[in-house]
């Protein structure tokens, strides 16, 4: 037990890798051990994760269940663990979905089981190690492991063009991964010239990070822009995000909801805990650089969400809306506010919840009908009435309906950009206006009518095993939505420490505003009613 | 402050009863018999109502200016700390209802109306599939309208807001098999959005100038603990942060506005409102006649205290109030179709009530929304009654003579369109007075709001016009119905008219609460909303509201009636006593009469000038992102990295190995000849030799010779 509690991070890391070993040992043939073992390590992999919540101390900014074990001492490389509330949070999706997607495989996957199913609890190691790593080194080493499984998925459980979109997303997520692989390098070697000669230098991210604040600009630019392609590829920004619609489109139901849910927030992630300490501290270049991203990001919302019209393949449709989505949560990073930095995190688990759970519901419908074409449904509300009213919450929680979890994120992330921007925000909620355009158009051609292909009319509803999948994320939906609270207090103090590193004037002086753009009205207020704003903290 | 009282304590219960209703409907209705649906989802809207009468009667008992009571649930939206023109805050965002004479007003009506629109659509519904989910989108609505006039704080608002929106959108797409109906549910929700932006970015300014979202801290146990817009409002202006007229208010005011134009149906956002017909008729008067469209209005009058310091945006509200009521007006004079004359009636009372804001006469916006939503009310569930009669016709040129066959709707049709077109002693004649009232007495500020007073007005004439030309086309005249639906037209059952008769009582008695106006007294609904709508007093500025004598007074009631009587007076020339003129006169001005017909071609100008475009920049983008961004970005640099790779292979094959292999090239070439003799085949090799011994033995032969002899 005691192994349990002070390595709990290392439990939770290598379950799905027990289980991936484990199923080397299962003959080839027995499909139905595969998926039994799969699942259970699935489940297990999640409860096996419940106590991080349980054990985790909200009111502090620090990293928790730290384990530290020396590595490859020669460079300094450590196996070092620990979270903090963002991470944390992002651990427990991954862990969630990640037993969601391995669920939902039961009915979808019937060839090559064993290795589906090594792949996909591979898989999920990799995706928890980058969140909980410390270490450089071993933040890389996860980094590149996930990429692999990946791979596979697409390339050999995908449909048609697997191949083209596999070899595609291996690429071009490699390409971005290498460059930011010279970024750590350098990170490494700047540090160690600080250091007395013949000292080891050390991976460790919080003292990179913190070292680099001493960095020249100069240097720091380049580091930035090094890291940058990675996790702009990763999250995708426009312009570096067409490999996602063919990667999701192409990918199993399992690997499309991994992808959406828990991969594309290594992106996010990497900004959040690597890009905003290594903005220049020279406030010209850096909010040259801040409106770069920004500017990216609302391109990437309203680009997105237009793009989203036009598709014909359900699938594809859900990726460009990632791009939309996600364009909210690079929005809410780069303003610089707490605000925007909570909104950000919520928002990653928001679209995790509901596009993960988009993806579900269009493997439902691929598992009967083997098509993700608009055009071959229509009037499923009909047949299959239990499946329309979740597919209604879940589009309604993607659209940013109050009472769901979309909602909390957007707002909060256009309340920590409205104070810095007003046009940024603006601009932002041309996103939410075509968001509920493309998603309750999908829903009225899918769902509403009269049913339009014979076929369709003997659909089956929805199957206990589909509802068991679907309904927990509906329910998590609903709680976000009714009561963030929990969330919101687990990311208060990371936040804030973030904030103070990279933008310390946020605290320092009441009412200026952080990088540019500043209220108009606000610089030569001081507070008149100090004393009932302040009693209101708790 | 004395002890709350249980119904003052227990007003969370009043929406949370429609909610569980609506989540009874979501997880067993399919299971349900209609028994049960009824008694789960019109008895909760029956408890709301309970509840809110006794929670408005306990506030009755207080003194005017305690009646407040706010009740924070639990915290709701925490996201951290945020800069505020009232310095860096923690935001926080609550769960809590406030019940004021504003909140009061308007619960009341909501319960009430809702309760009779429930009791009635029991009957209208009666032969419909998906019975249960209808009742369970009706109380979810209760749900949300409820929590959107009962919300302590904007956001809370906007949850509300939200709601109501999608439940119109699940209510007009209700008949879902029909294109037309899942279109106009899917356009309102849509052209709601768009409102909604405005409405955000208004509530984020809001957020990021006070700090706050809670609308007042009056009625909580421990202001001092708190922080209100109200309260922070005055502390800025009395610290002179913050002036009268500052753009800011501006901003926020026109910013709200936007979203108001969008759920009450105002130009340019009107649009969706007439096609939101298509949901079935309780619908139409439940939530696009008597509630979720006066949201707009209630948000404006919530919001007021900002409102009255923002001049400018409350003239933008003002005209585009009037203009929507005249411009709807004139399109309602046209249609045909009996919920389409209703709909378009909607849109022009509401901006009615917009006008009264826009001059502000906050209060009188208030009451008018108030008789609206039972003279509407009443209207819809006539027309619901006549259609139902009718099986289902809803062209009024097949009507006609109806008041034999079905006069228990006839009666209240007949008072509420009395009532709408403002003939005393009905409500309407008082509310749309007050109005028209407050609209004269600005222009005694500045003669350019004459305009506004002369445009109400005006529309006021249109008004009673379309009405009883709608009242005499179904209910007057010769019968138009086709005979095979002739035999069949049947009074509504006891579930539909019973409403209608007590709608109708409160359609004739409501307006009668500013009875005392008609003696130059205040009006006691005035008086009882005042401590909602008070706002922060200001020292320079103010609008100022001058009044007028009790001449004036009579006077204008009198233009009001005469313009009415003159609109009656038209209708009946020329549907009543020669039916065949308004065809005539459509025939001379025919492009007019297409131009009203096709409601000014707005859809179509909306359609071409953004939809369409949306649509064509979507392909554009579309394409922009598979031919250029993937196409020639990604995949033209993976052709050109395998392009490279072929001119480095051919590199690599040519020069790179070509030069490695022409130095073994040369050995070779020089070893060439050498080569040619070792063909490994032991009988040339002996050949070789003997050749090569003969050779020898030739060239050295004489060498031999001379060796040989020198031997001898």
């Amino acid at each position: 037990m005691a192994l349990y509690s002070n390595h709990l991070l290392s439990v939770i890391l290598f379950t799905p890798l027990v289980g991936a070993l484990l199923l080397l040992l299962v003959p080839r043939e027995a499909e139905l051990a595969h998926k039994l073992v799969g699942n259970l390590f699935g489940v297990l992999g999640f409860l096996v994760s419940l106590p991080l919540i349980l054990h985790f101390q909200a009111g502090s900014g620090d990293y928790q269940f730290r384990e530290v074990a020396d590595w490859i001492p020669s460079i300094g490389a450590k196996y070092a663990l620990g979270v903090d509330g963002i991470s944390m949070l992002l651990v427990m999706l991954t862990t969630l979905l990640g037993m969601i997607a391995l669920t939902s495989s039961w009915g979808a996957i019937h060839n090559r089981t064993k290795e589906y199913y090594i792949l996909l609890l591979l898989l999920q190691t990799g995706m928890i190690g980058v969140f909980v790593s410390l270490d450089f080194f071993l933040f890389y080493v996860f980094w590149e492991v996930m990429l692999v499984p990946m791979y596979f998925l697409i390339g050999v459980w995908g449909s048609d063009r697997r191949l083209y979109a596999a070899i595609k997303f291996f690429l071009y997520t490699l390409a971005g991964s290498v460059i930011m692989l010279l970024g750590i390098l350098a990170l490494y070697f700047n540090y160690a010239k600080m250091l007395p000669a013949n000292t080891t230098a050390t991976f460790d991210i919080p003292t990179l990070l913190a070292a680099a604040q001493s960095f020249p600009d100069s240097l720091k630019v380049w580091l930035f822009w090094g890291f940058f392609f990675a996790f702009a590829i990763k999250v995708p920004m426009f312009p570096f995000h067409t490999w996602l619609p063919d990667a999701h489109t192409e990918a199993p139901t399992a690997g499309s909801v991994i992808l959406a849910g828990v991969l594309l927030k290594m992106g996010t992630y990497g900004f959040l805990r690597f890009s905003l300490p290594l903005l220049p501290a020279n406030p010209l270049l850096r909010s040259k650089i801040v409106n770069i991203l920004i500017v990216l990001s609302l391109v990437g919302i309203i680009y997105g969400a237009i793009v989203c019209l036009m598709q014909k393949d359900m699938k594809r449709l859900i990726a460009y809306s990632s791009v939309s989505h996600l364009g909210f949560c690079t929005l809410g990073i780069f303003a610089l506010t707490p605000q925007g930095l909570s909104g950000s995190v919520l928002q990653q688990i928001n679209h995790g919840i509901s596009t993960g759970a988009l993806f579900l519901i269009v493997g439902v419908l691929y598992e009967r009908r083997h098509t993700r074409l608009i055009s071959e449904f229509g009037g499923l509300a009909t047949p299959m009435p239990g499946f329309a009213a979740i597919y209604l919450i879940i589009s309604l929680s993607s659209l940013g309906m109050p009472l769901l979890n979309g909602f909390i994120g957007e707002f909060t992330i256009l309340q920590g950009t409205f104070v810095v921007s007003k046009a940024w925000a603006a601009w932002a909620t041309l996103g939410i206006v075509l968001g509920a355009a493309y998603l309750l158009w999908l829903y009225q051609r899918t769902m509403f009518g009269p049913v339009t292909h014979e076929v369709n009319k003997t659909l089956p509803d929805l199957n206990f095993r589909e509802y068991a999948v679907l309904v927990p994320l509906v329910a998590l939906a609903f709680w976000i939505g009714i009561y963030p609270k929990p969330f919101f207090n687990y990311l208060e103090k990371p936040v804030q420490r973030i904030v103070q590193q990279v933008n310390p004037s946020f605290y320092q002086s009441a009412s200026s505003t952080s990088s540019s753009g500043a209220i108009a009205s606000s610089t030569s207020i001081t507070s008149p009613v100090p004393a009932a704003n302040s009693a209101e903290t708790k | 402050m004395n002890a709350p009282g249980y119904f003052l304590t227990h007003i969370w219960l009043i929406p949370l009863f429609p909610l569980i209703g609506a989540a009874l409907m979501y997880f067993f209705g399919r299971r349900m018999p209609k028994e049960a649906v009824n008694l789960f989802c019109v008895g909760s809207v029956f408890l709301s109502f309970v509840y809110a009468l006794g929670a408005v009667l306990t506030m009755f008992a207080l003194p005017a200016n305690e009646r407040f009571y706010q009740q924070i649930l639990y915290q709701w939206v925490t996201p951290g700390a945020m800069p505020t023109a009232a310095g860096t805050v923690n935001f926080v965002a609550d769960w809590g209802y406030l019940l004021d004479p504003l909140s009061c007003v308007m619960i009341i009506v909501v319960t009430f109306v809702g309760f009779l629109i429930h009791v009635y659509s029991m009957g209208y519904m009666a032969h419909e599939g998906g019975y249960y989910r209808f009742f369970g989108y009706l109380n979810l609505f209760m749900f949300s309208m409820l929590t959107l006039v009962l919300a302590n704080n904007l956001l809370l608002l906007f949850v509300g807001w939200e709601g109501v929106g999608l439940c119109s959108y699940l209510l007009i797409g209700f008949y879902f098999l029909k294109k037309s109906a899942s279109d106009a549910g899917k356009k309102a929700f849509i052209v709601n959005r768009i409102g909604d932006t405005g409405f955000l970015l208004g509530l984020l300014l809001v957020s990021a100038t006070f700090g706050t979202v809670r609308f007042t801290t009056q009625g909580l146990g421990n202001p001092a603990g708190y922080a209100g817009i109200l309260q922070t409002l005055s502390g800025m202006m009395e610290h002179h942060q913050l002036a009268f007229g500052a753009p800011v208010f501006t901003a926020m005011a026109l910013l709200l506005f936007v979203g108001a134009t969008g759920k009450s149906a105002q130009i340019p956002l009107y649009v969706w409102l007439p096609d939101a017909m298509e949901g079935p008729t309780p619908v139409s008067a439940l939530i696009h006649a008597a509630t979720m469209v006066t949201a707009g209005v209630y948000m404006v009058a919530r919001m007021s205290a900002i409102y009255q310091l923002a001049p400018e945006a409350l003239d933008v509200v003002a005209i585009v109030g009037t203009t929507t009521a005249i411009f709807a007006a004139t399109m309602a004079m046209v249609q045909t179709d009996i919920k389409k004359v209703l709909a378009y009636s909607t849109v022009s009372q509401l901006g009615y009530m917009f006008l009264a804001l826009g001059v502000g006469a906050f209060a009188a916006g208030i009451f008018h929304l108030m008789t609206h939503a039972f003279f509407k009310a009443l209207l819809f569930l006539g027309a619901g009654s006549v259609i139902h009669s009718l099986s289902g016709e809803q062209d009024i040129r097949k009507m006609g003579a109806l008041r034999y066959a079905i006069p228990a709707t006839y009666w209240p049709f007949l008072m509420a369109t009395l009532a709408i077109a403002g003939i005393p002693p009905l409500s309407g004649f008082f509310s749309k007075d007050e109005i028209l009232g407050h609209a004269f007495n600005r222009h005694l500020t500045a003669d350019r709001y004459l305009a506004l007073w002369v445009v109400g007005l005006a529309t006021a004439g249109l008004t009673a016009f379309y009405m009883f030309r709608l009242l005499m086309e179904v209910f007057y005249g010769m019968s138009r119905v086709p005979v095979e639906l002739e035999g069949h037209i049947h009074e509504s059952p006891k579930t539909m008219t019973v409403p209608l008769w007590i709608l109708m009582v409160f359609t004739i008695i409501s307006g009668w609460l500013a009875l005392p106006v008609l003696w130059g007294e205040e009006s006691p609904f005035e008086r009882f909303l005042e401590p909602s709508l008070r706002g922060v007093e200001t020292d320079t500025q103010a609008i100022v509201f001058a009044h007028h004598g009790m001449l004036v007074e009579v006077a204008l009631m009198g233009a009001s009636v005469t313009i009415a009587g003159l609109g009656f007076y038209l209708a009946y020339k020329l549907y009543l006593e020669n039916p065949k003129l308004h065809g005539r006169i459509a025939a001379t001005w025919p492009r007019l009469h297409s131009l009203l017909v096709h409601k000014y071609y707005v859809d179509e100008i909306y359609d071409a000038l953004f939809v369409n475009r949306v649509k064509d920049l979507s392909t554009a983008l579309g394409v922009f992102d598979s031919k250029v961004i993937d196409g020639l970005g990604v995949d033209g640099t993976g052709w050109l990295t395998r392009y490279f790779s072929r001119i480095s292979m051919w590199w690599d094959k040519w020069i790179v190995d070509g030069l490695v292999n022409l130095l073994g090239w040369f050995p070779r070439m020089l070893s060439m000849p050498v080569r040619m003799f070792q063909t490994g085949v032991f009988s040339t090799y002996a050949v070789f030799i003997l050749v090569g011994l003969a050779i020898l033995l030739g060239y050295y032969g004489h060498h031999v010779q001379v060796f040989v002899r020198s031997l001898h």
